[in-house]
């Protein structure tokens, strides 16, 4: 994309995040160190019952990561982000998130208090500060995506985090199918082995974006992501 | 690949025998140190299941952070049964299946139609039986056991598929799969506070899940000893 983004933004440290995010609007979200991990949730902003959905994703494109051209489902059967572009090739579904008794015992506690702004934050909070200014909660915190990372599976089902899998420059772009609000935080990874407490630096770039001609490739990608558009296109002509 | 733990409990002493037909729910407060037994009767069948904390149902059955406190995927004897807010709502005591899904979620209406079909969004589905026994709680759950909530769509988040298999690949595809499970075969837990049980016995007629052919579980439970 070589025009201007309408939005740009920089997070730094273990940063947070929300905003809604219109129907045609796309986010790029680069790793400007390497290594770097967004905890993702999504809702219609419309209507913010209708939500991100982990099992939804999987099992309508029989993945366990996500990638370029798959796609974000919500759970009424509808698209609410296209994965458009990609340099990473896998991000996370399953893990979910850090929280404040992860962090303290992984990286010893670092409070306000002593460290200023260097505190040691964890994703659950994050989230949940993030949630509660569009009026959500505890009851809206569901399995999250953690993009930039890549933990796989054995046959036993056990995981394993694959370090360094983002490089520096990696980015990732995603096309909103629908108006959505956009809830992340850059906290590392859950199962992050690494002992240091570093969460990577990450942009945010948002653009205008023409919607999907009928042969998307992301829309393509399965014919249960075809069905998805249709239901979406419904919702719309429907609401619009 | 994953070892198979009988349990010694008999069900003719049981305190509380009910079975669940396919297509229904079905919610039970399972006390402090009870066990929980859930039973294939004929074999192929996935018991979609939620918990909640009885006192506290915001603090909910996480996949994910059930996953990430075990570091792998799938749920046998000895996996616990992790909360949004970090505690463990239930141990796996006793499994005659081996392993048991959290990835595939629930069926419901509005998925049939991207899964399947555009026009399978008639058939019955897990996510209408999750709301209307959410909905029930209170009333089939007694009052006096459950806290006070408005129960309703945003409390039904990604829940167990006991007895159904969804294995994952080292290259990340994910498959349903005939399923490891068998007549008679159950999942055995035993609480470790005071939990609501919500249970979908699941209708989904367009996939292996269940063999295409719904049927019964049997929900047993004991008191502590």
């Amino acid at each position: 994309m070589t025009i201007a983004p309408l939005f740009t933004k920089q997070l730094d440290h273990a940063g947070l995040w929300s905003g809604v995010i219109s129907r045609g609007k796309t986010l790029r979200l680069t790793d400007l160190e390497g290594g770097a991990n967004v905890g993702l949730l999504l809702y219609n902003a419309d209507q913010t019952t209708e939500r991100y959905n982990l099992p939804d994703t999987l099992k309508g494109q029989h993945i366990f990561h996500v990638r370029a051209p798959f796609c974000l489902h919500s759970d009424m059967g509808r698209i609410l982000a296209s994965i458009v572009a990609d340099s990473a090739g896998w991000h996370d579904t399953a893990c979910g998130c850090s929280d404040a008794k992860l962090v303290a015992q992984k990286y010893d506690e670092k409070n306000y208090q002593t460290a200023r702004n260097e505190f040691h934050r964890n994703a659950r909070d994050a989230f949940l500060i993030e949630l509660a200014k569009w009026d959500l909660g505890k009851r809206d915190l569901v399995p999250n995506l953690n993009l930039f990372s890549k933990v796989m599976a054995d046959d036993a089902g056990r995981l394993t985090f694959v370090p360094n899998h983002s490089k520096a420059g990696g980015s990732i772009d995603l096309r909103f199918e629908m108006n959505t609000l956009v809830v992340l935080n850059t906290c590392q990874h859950p199962l992050d082995p690494d002992p240091v407490y570093h969460p990577r630096s990450v942009r945010l770039e948002v653009f205008a974006t023409p919607p999907p001609p009928n042969d998307d490739p992301c829309r393509n990608s399965r014919p249960e992501n075809v069905r998805g558009f249709i239901n979406t296109e419904n919702y719309y002509v429907l609401s619009t | 690949m994953s070892t198979l733990t009988e349990s010694k409990l008999d069900p003719t002493t049981a305190d509380y025998r009910q079975v669940v037909l396919a297509g229904d729910y079905f919610s039970y407060v399972v006390k402090k140190g009870q066990t929980l037994r859930i039973v294939d009767l004929e074999g192929n069948q996935a018991a979609d299941t939620l918990f909640y904390d009885a006192h506290e149902p915001t603090n909910r059955f996480s996949a994910s952070d059930t996953i990430r406190h075990q570091a792998a995927l799938y749920l046998t004897t000895g996996t616990r049964l992790m909360s949004t807010e970090g505690d463990a709502l239930l141990t796996i005591v006793a499994d005659t299946c081996g392993r048991h899904d959290t990835l595939g979620g629930a069926c419901s209406r509005e998925s049939n139609t991207m899964r399947y079909a555009l026009e399978k969004e008639s058939m019955h589905a897990c996510r209408d039986s999750f709301i209307r026994g959410a909905q029930e709680i209170a009333c089939n759950c007694g009052t006096a056991h459950v806290a006070r909530h408005d129960w309703g769509k945003r409390d039904i988040t990604c829940n167990i598929n006991f007895f159904m298999n969804v294995p994952v690949t080292p290259d990340g595809r994910l498959t349903f799969e005939d399923g490891v499970s068998g007549p008679g075969r159950y999942v055995e837990l035993r609480a470790e506070r005071d939990v609501i049980a919500l249970i979908s016995n699941c209708p989904q007629l367009n996939n292996p899940c269940n063999a295409y052919n719904p049927t019964p579980i049997e929900v047993i439970i004991w008191d502590s000893e």
